[in-house]
């Protein structure tokens, strides 16, 4: 992004990198050693138990159906919501960016809330309301919960790029005879395009790893994945927890891989 | 073309309408409300939830939450500064690595993240082992379960919220103000004071918002790493939903966690606008 030449800037003091390098061990160690702990059972030897290398931790988490169920769950509910986000979301941008109406900035105001509002407050809210209506609480209840905070960051990426480029050129499509619909489909869709797939992803991200709101939405039998790991942390000691960790961090670690990669390739 | 774009914001209005105008404001009508002997809900406007919460035992439980936030605040600026200055001064290719690791934990599940802390400070722990391994300790350490364990959690976990709107403010910032106040005879502690922390005060003050509130109001982090006896603001508010089925209370401490909320944002804008000004002076 940066054109301009820079300037070298000047090298931060020794304190300045010693805290550095603590910090990022702060943040990186505690996975690390979740990782590697995974890789090692315990066997019975002469002086008691030994870890040794082992897959066993593994082997247990794959015939765990539970959890098979909950991934699959998981991955729904953050499907459906990464659906409902985007179009809402989009069409939601498309509004405040480019149309004039009442309330305009109220409702820009509002998309912000549920950035800001602590995810407890958002989740006790939902419980309540749901309550009120007699909605039973299940995976349409989570979903519905899931869009309202996933939605803002569709609208946020969205409208970012919506703003950015130049809307002379929707202007110029419509002055050569373009319908409005048209307009949308052959200039704004394709220019807005990575922020819409972005913003789907974001959506999908924050959905699959939530765990706080679908705890309060969820009610009983609809364990999303991150609930399911959060009940084995709290009621057992049990080391599958360790395995089923280290996917999820193998997991974000090909997905940056990948991002980084693309985002390369793009720059080329 | 005046008021085309209203049918396009409407399905975006309806759902925020439904899902969240509608359910806070029921939060704030709930917490007037009573609860009844089976922990249903009784249909009587009063304040006493609200003079409950004035309890001793529960100020005591809001002290100690508004004590961890500012501890936690406080040590995320002194960590988050120079880790901010670090990445903002180093080399291009340097730059985006330590920013791509600085958003790891972003990007990891949350609940593995809390787990990993556990994990680290554990009995089994490779801090406990290693300090066995080295003859230092006899007995392992149990630093799980304690307060010290819940403020590195809160350290560790939102440590990027602090450090990446400081960074924003850094990357802009004209370097060469440092070897003018250096030419002028100023000396390190002299520069941070007057030139660094008050040109990156908008990335502290954001930073500082966007780590308070959610501090204030977290609930696993206390949950996984406080044990039974660490008892703060967001699993008390957990507990009268999922335990003493006391909603109405626990909306009436939901209702004060956002006032509290809506508080540090005027805080933040009186000072940011201080910021602001001293800046362009």
């Amino acid at each position: 992004m940066r054109k301009r030449d820079e300037k070298p800037r000047p090298a931060p003091h020794i304190a300045a990198k010693i805290i550095t390098v603590g910090a990022f061990s702060l943040l990186l160690i505690p996975l690390l050693a979740v990782v590697i702990y995974s890789f090692f059972a315990p066997v019975s030897a002469a002086g008691g138990l030994v870890w040794r290398p082992s897959l066993m931790w593994y082997e247990r988490l794959f015939q765990d159906q539970l959890l098979g169920q909950t991934l699959i769950l998981s991955l729904q509910v953050a499907a459906m919501t990464s659906v409902l986000a985007t179009l809402l979301g989009v069409t939601g941008a498309m509004a405040l960016e480019r149309a004039q109406f009442p309330g305009r900035r109220f409702l820009a105001s509002l998309t912000v809330v549920p950035l800001v509002m602590p995810e407890l407050v958002m989740g006790l809210a939902s419980v309540i309301w749901f309550a009120f209506l007699g909605v039973r609480l299940g995976v349409h209840t989570i979903v519905m919960a899931h869009v309202t905070f996933a939605l803002s960051y569709v609208v946020i990426t969205v409208r970012a790029r919506l703003a950015d480029f130049d809307t002379s050129l929707e202007e110029a499509a419509a002055d050569l005879g373009a319908t409005p619909g048209q307009v949308f489909r052959t200039v704004t869709l394709p220019l807005i395009a990575p922020a819409i797939v972005a913003g789907a992803m974001m959506a999908f991200t924050l959905s699959f790893d939530d765990f706080l709101i679908s705890f309060f939405t969820a009610g009983a039998g609809s364990d999303t994945l991150p609930m399911r790991l959060y009940s084995m942390i709290r009621f057992g000691l049990n080391r599958e927890i360790y395995a089923l960790s280290s996917l999820l961090i193998f997991v974000t670690a090909i997905g940056m891989g990948v991002s980084y990669k693309l985002r390369v390739g793009r720059k080329i | 073309m005046k008021h085309k774009g209203v049918g396009l914001a409407l399905p975006l209005a309806l759902w925020l309408g439904a899902f969240l105008v509608l359910p806070v404001a029921f939060v704030a009508v709930y917490s007037l409300l009573k609860r009844g002997a089976y922990g249903e809900v009784i249909w009587t406007l009063s304040l006493h939830n609200y003079a409950r919460a004035m309890d001793a035992l529960y100020l005591g439980i809001f002290a100690k939450s508004l004590m961890l936030a500012a501890l936690t605040t406080g040590v995320c600026m002194i960590i988050g500064l120079p880790l901010a200055y670090t990445i903002a001064t180093a080399t291009k290719t340097w730059r985006s690595l330590l920013l791509a690791v600085l958003m790891v934990p972003f990007l990891t599940n949350f609940v593995v993240r809390v787990y990993a802390i556990r994990v680290i400070l554990g009995v089994e722990g490779p801090i406990n082992r290693a300090l066995i391994a080295s003859g230092l300790l006899t007995e392992p350490l149990m630093m799980t379960d304690s307060l010290f364990a819940v403020a590195v959690g809160m350290v560790t976990n939102y440590l990027p919220f602090m450090t990446l709107p400081i960074y924003v403010v850094l990357e802009a910032f004209d370097f060469s103000l440092l070897e003018a106040a250096a030419d002028l005879g100023a000396r390190g502690w002299t520069i941070l004071f007057k030139v660094i922390l008050p040109l990156s005060r908008q990335g502290l003050v954001s930073g500082a918002t966007l780590v308070f509130i959610p501090v204030l109001g977290e609930y696993m982090i206390p949950d996984l790493l406080g044990g039974a006896r660490t008892m703060l603001l967001g699993n008390l508010m957990t507990e009268q939903f999922l335990k003493a089925r006391d909603w109405p209370f626990g909306a009436a401490l939901a209702m004060i966690l956002i006032l509290a909320m809506l508080g540090s944002f005027a805080v933040q804008r009186a000072l940011a606008g201080k910021g602001a000004t001293l800046a362009k002076a």
